[in-house]
C-alpha cells in the first residue's frame, strides 16, 4: 500500500533523513519509533506530500506522489503532529470544510456526524474549535484524517495531549480502525507503540535503526536468552529433572532463595520451555515460586540500538580523524609548529 | 478551489479584517463623495475614484496580509496542500475571495452613481470606466500583497510588506519628473499605476491598461504558486 524507496531530505549540508526504505502492506498498522528530532514527521510530510524529498521515491496505492499527487493525496487521510485546524471555525464548519477539500462523494451530513461518532466528538460539534480543549482538538484533527475514510491513515503523534482514559480511546480506536485501514503512527512512547503497532520501525538520527515486531526486536536485541525460575525441591534433583527437559541447553544454579532454589535455565534455540517446565514439576509435586524470561522491554531495546549507533557514529568520527592525521606528511606537521 | 473561497471568505466576517476594511473604505469613500460631488454640486465621480486610489493601496494590504500568512503560522496549509486540491485552485480560491470582499467596498460608488442619478445623470461611461480601472487595480494589489503574505509567517511584517509596496507605486510617479534618461523615464512610467488608472478614470477604455493590470495579478499569483512549490523542496 505505502512504498517507500531511498528516501533522503536534506536541509543545507544537513541530512534529516538519510536512505529510508520500507513498505507497508494492506492493513498493516506500522509504528514509526524515534526521539524528539530523528526525522518521523520529515518522513511522513513526504509521504503525505506536504515535502518534497531531495531524492528517493513514494508510492501510496500504486500512485507516485510527485506525479501523480491528487491521487495518491486521495488515499491518504492525514494528522500532523500540530493538528491543522482553523480556531475561527466552529467543528462542524471545520469538517464540512475539509469535506469539500476531499472532494468527496458521500452522504456530508450523515459522514460527519458518523466520523464524530467515532473519536468522540458528537457533543462539541457546534463549538469553535479555538473554545475546546488541546484533548478535543487532537481529535477534531482526527476525525478531520477520518472523513472519506481513506485506505491510508498518517497519524503524527496521536495521543498528544490526551488524558489516559482519551489515549486508552484512541489506541483502541486505531487498533479497531487497522481492520480496514492501512496506518503509519509516530510516537515517542514506546508503550503506545507496544501496545497498537505489530511491526515497528525504529528511526535515529534520520536513519532507520531496527524494523519488525516489538517481540523479534526484543528477541534480537536479548544477548543469551534464559528463563529464571525458582523452584521449592530438592537442589540435585531438581537439577537433573532440568536437564531432562527438552529444549533445555544448560542449567545453572544461582543460589538459595525463600528456603527454596533459583535456577538460570539456557534453553536451545526458538525453543519454549515453560510449559514443559511446569507439568514436570507439577508431576514431582516442586511448587515453582516465580518464572521470568530476560527478554528486552521494547524500551531497552531502543536505548541500546540508539547507544549503538551513536557509538558507531563515534567510532566512524575517530578513524576518520585518524586517516586524516596519517594523511599529513610529519615533516609538514612540524613546520607547522614552528 | 471552491471551498477554500468558501472557508476564506467566511474567515473574512469572523474576524473583524473583513468589517474593519469596509468600514474605513466606506468612510473615505463617503468623504470623497459628500466633497467632490454633493457640497460642489458636481454630477461627475471622477474626483471620488482620484480620492480612493492612494486609500485603495494602502487599505489592500489589510486584506491580503493573512492570506497565507496565517495558514503558515498555523500550520494549516499541511491540511491544504496535503488534500487532492491543487496548489494552484488553492492560491486562486484565496485570491477569488480577497477580490470579492474588494468587490463589496468599490461597489459603494456604483451607489453613488445611483444617488446622483436621482438628481443628474452621472455620466454612466466615467462611472463604469473608473470602476473597471478600481477593479482592475485591486486584482493586482492583491495579487502584489497575497505573494507578500506567501512569503512570512508574520501578518505584520505582511502588511508592512503590502504598505511598502504600495508606497512604492505612489513614489514612482514622482520619480519620472527627477529622471533625465529617456528610456529610463519611460521604463518607470510604464510601472505607474495612477498613469494607467487615470485613464480609466477619465472613461477611457485602455486595452493596454487591461492587458498591464491583468499581467501584472497574473504574474504574481504565479509567483505565489511558485513560493509555496519552492518550499516544499528546499
Amino acid at each position: 500500500m505505502i512504498e517507500v524507496k531511498g528516501l533522503t531530505k536534506r536541509y543545507g549540508v544537513k541530512y534529516a533523513v538519510e536512505d529510508v526504505s520500507f513498505s507497508v502492506g494492506e492493513g498493516e498498522i506500522l509504528g514509526l519509533l524515534g526521539p524528539n528530532g530523528a526525522g518521523k514527521s520529515t518522513i511522513m510530510n513526504i509521504i503525505t506530500g506536504y515535502l518534497s524529498a531531495t531524492d528517493g521515491t513514494v508510492t501510496v496505492g500504486g500512485y507516485d506522489i510527485l506525479e501523480h499527487p491528487g491521487k495518491a493525496k486521495a488515499h491518504i487521510g492525514y494528522l500532523p503532529e500540530q493538528p491543522p485546524l482553523y480556531l475561527d471555525m466552529t467543528v462542524e464548519e471545520y469538517l464540512s470544510f475539509s469535506f469539500q477539500l476531499k472532494k468527496l462523494r458521500l452522504n456530508k451530513g450523515e459522514h460527519i456526524r458518523e466520523v464524530c461518532q467515532k473519536v468522540g466528538i458528537e457533543e462539541v460539534q457546534s463549538r469553535r474549535i479555538g473554545n475546546l480543549s488541546r484533548g478535543y482538538r487532537q481529535r477534531v484533527g482526527l476525525a478531520q484524517a477520518l472523513l472519506g475514510s481513506p485506505p491510508v491513515l498518517i497519524l503524527d503523534e496521536p495521543t498528544v495531549g490526551l488524558d489516559p482514559r482519551q489515549i486508552t480511546d484512541i489506541r483502541n480506536l486505531i487498533k479497531d480502525l487497522g481492520k480496514q485501514h492501512t496506518i503509519i503512527l509516530s510516537s515517542h512512547i514506546l508503550p503506545e507503540v507496544q501496545a497498537v503497532c505489530p511491526r515497528v520501525v525504529m528511526i535515529h538520527q534520520g536513519h532507520i535503526i531496527a524494523d519488525g515486531s516489538p517481540h523479534s526486536l526484543a528477541n534480537s536485541m536479548t544477548v543469551g536468552r534464559r528463563l529464571y525460575a525458582r523452584i521449592d525441591g530438592p537442589k540435585e534433583q531438581v537439577r537433573s529433572l532440568l536437564e531432562q527437559i527438552a529444549g533445555v541447553e544448560e542449567v545453572e544454579e544461582l543460589g538459595p532463595r525463600e528456603g527454596a532454589f533459583e535456577w538460570a535455565i539456557l534453553p536451545k534455540e526458538e525453543a519454549d520451555v515453560r510449559r514443559p517446565l511446569f507439568f514436570a514439576l507439577s508431576r514431582k509435586r516442586w511448587p515453582l515460586l516465580f518464572l521470568q524470561d530476560n527478554e528486552m522491554s521494547l524500551e531497552e531495546v531502543f536505548l541500546a540500538l540508539t547507544a549503538r549507533a551513536e557509538e558507531q557514529a563515534r567510532l566512524a568520527a575517530i578513524e576518520m580523524r585518524d586517516e586524516d592525521l596519517e594523511d599529513e606528511s610529519p615533516g609538514e606537521a612540524e613546520e607547522e609548529i614552528v | 478551489m471552491k471551498a477554500v473561497l468558501h472557508r476564506e471568505l467566511s474567515a473574512y466576517f469572523h474576524s473583524p479584517i473583513g468589517y474593519v476594511f469596509l468600514a474605513v473604505f466606506y468612510f473615505f469613500s463617503g468623504y470623497f463623495f459628500t466633497l467632490t460631488c454633493l457640497r460642489s454640486m458636481n454630477a461627475s465621480l471622477s474626483g471620488v475614484f482620484a480620492g480612493l486610489f492612494s486609500i485603495l493601496l494602502f487599505l489592500v494590504p489589510i486584506l491580503t496580509m493573512r492570506l497565507m500568512s496565517e495558514d503558515l503560522r498555523s500550520k494549516t496549509d499541511q491540511l491544504l496542500l496535503t488534500s487532492p486540491l491543487s496548489l494552484t485552485g488553492m492560491v486562486l480560491g484565496k485570491y477569488l475571495a480577497a477580490l470579492l470582499v474588494y468587490l463589496l467596498g468599490i461597489s459603494i460608488t456604483l451607489v453613488f452613481a445611483l444617488v446622483i442619478s436621482t438628481m443628474a445623470s452621472p455620466h454612466w461611461p466615467v462611472v463604469l470606466g473608473s470602476f473597471l480601472g478600481a477593479l482592475l487595480l485591486g486584482m493586482a494589489m492583491i495579487a502584489i500583497g497575497m505573494f507578500i503574505s506567501s512569503l512570512t509567517q508574520n501578518q505584520v511584517i505582511a502588511a508592512v510588506g503590502g504598505f511598502g509596496a504600495a508606497l512604492f507605486l505612489i513614489l514612482i510617479d514622482g520619480l519620472g519628473s527627477y529622471l533625465t534618461n529617456e528610456t529610463l523615464v519611460a521604463l518607470v512610467m510604464s510601472l505607474s499605476f495612477y498613469q494607467r488608472f487615470q485613464s480609466f478614470a477619465l472613461g477611457i477604455l485602455s486595452l493596454s491598461g487591461v492587458g498591464f493590470f491583468l499581467g501584472v495579478s497574473a504574474i504574481f499569483i504565479f509567483l505565489t504558486v511558485r513560493v509555496f512549490e519552492k518550499r516544499r523542496w528546499s
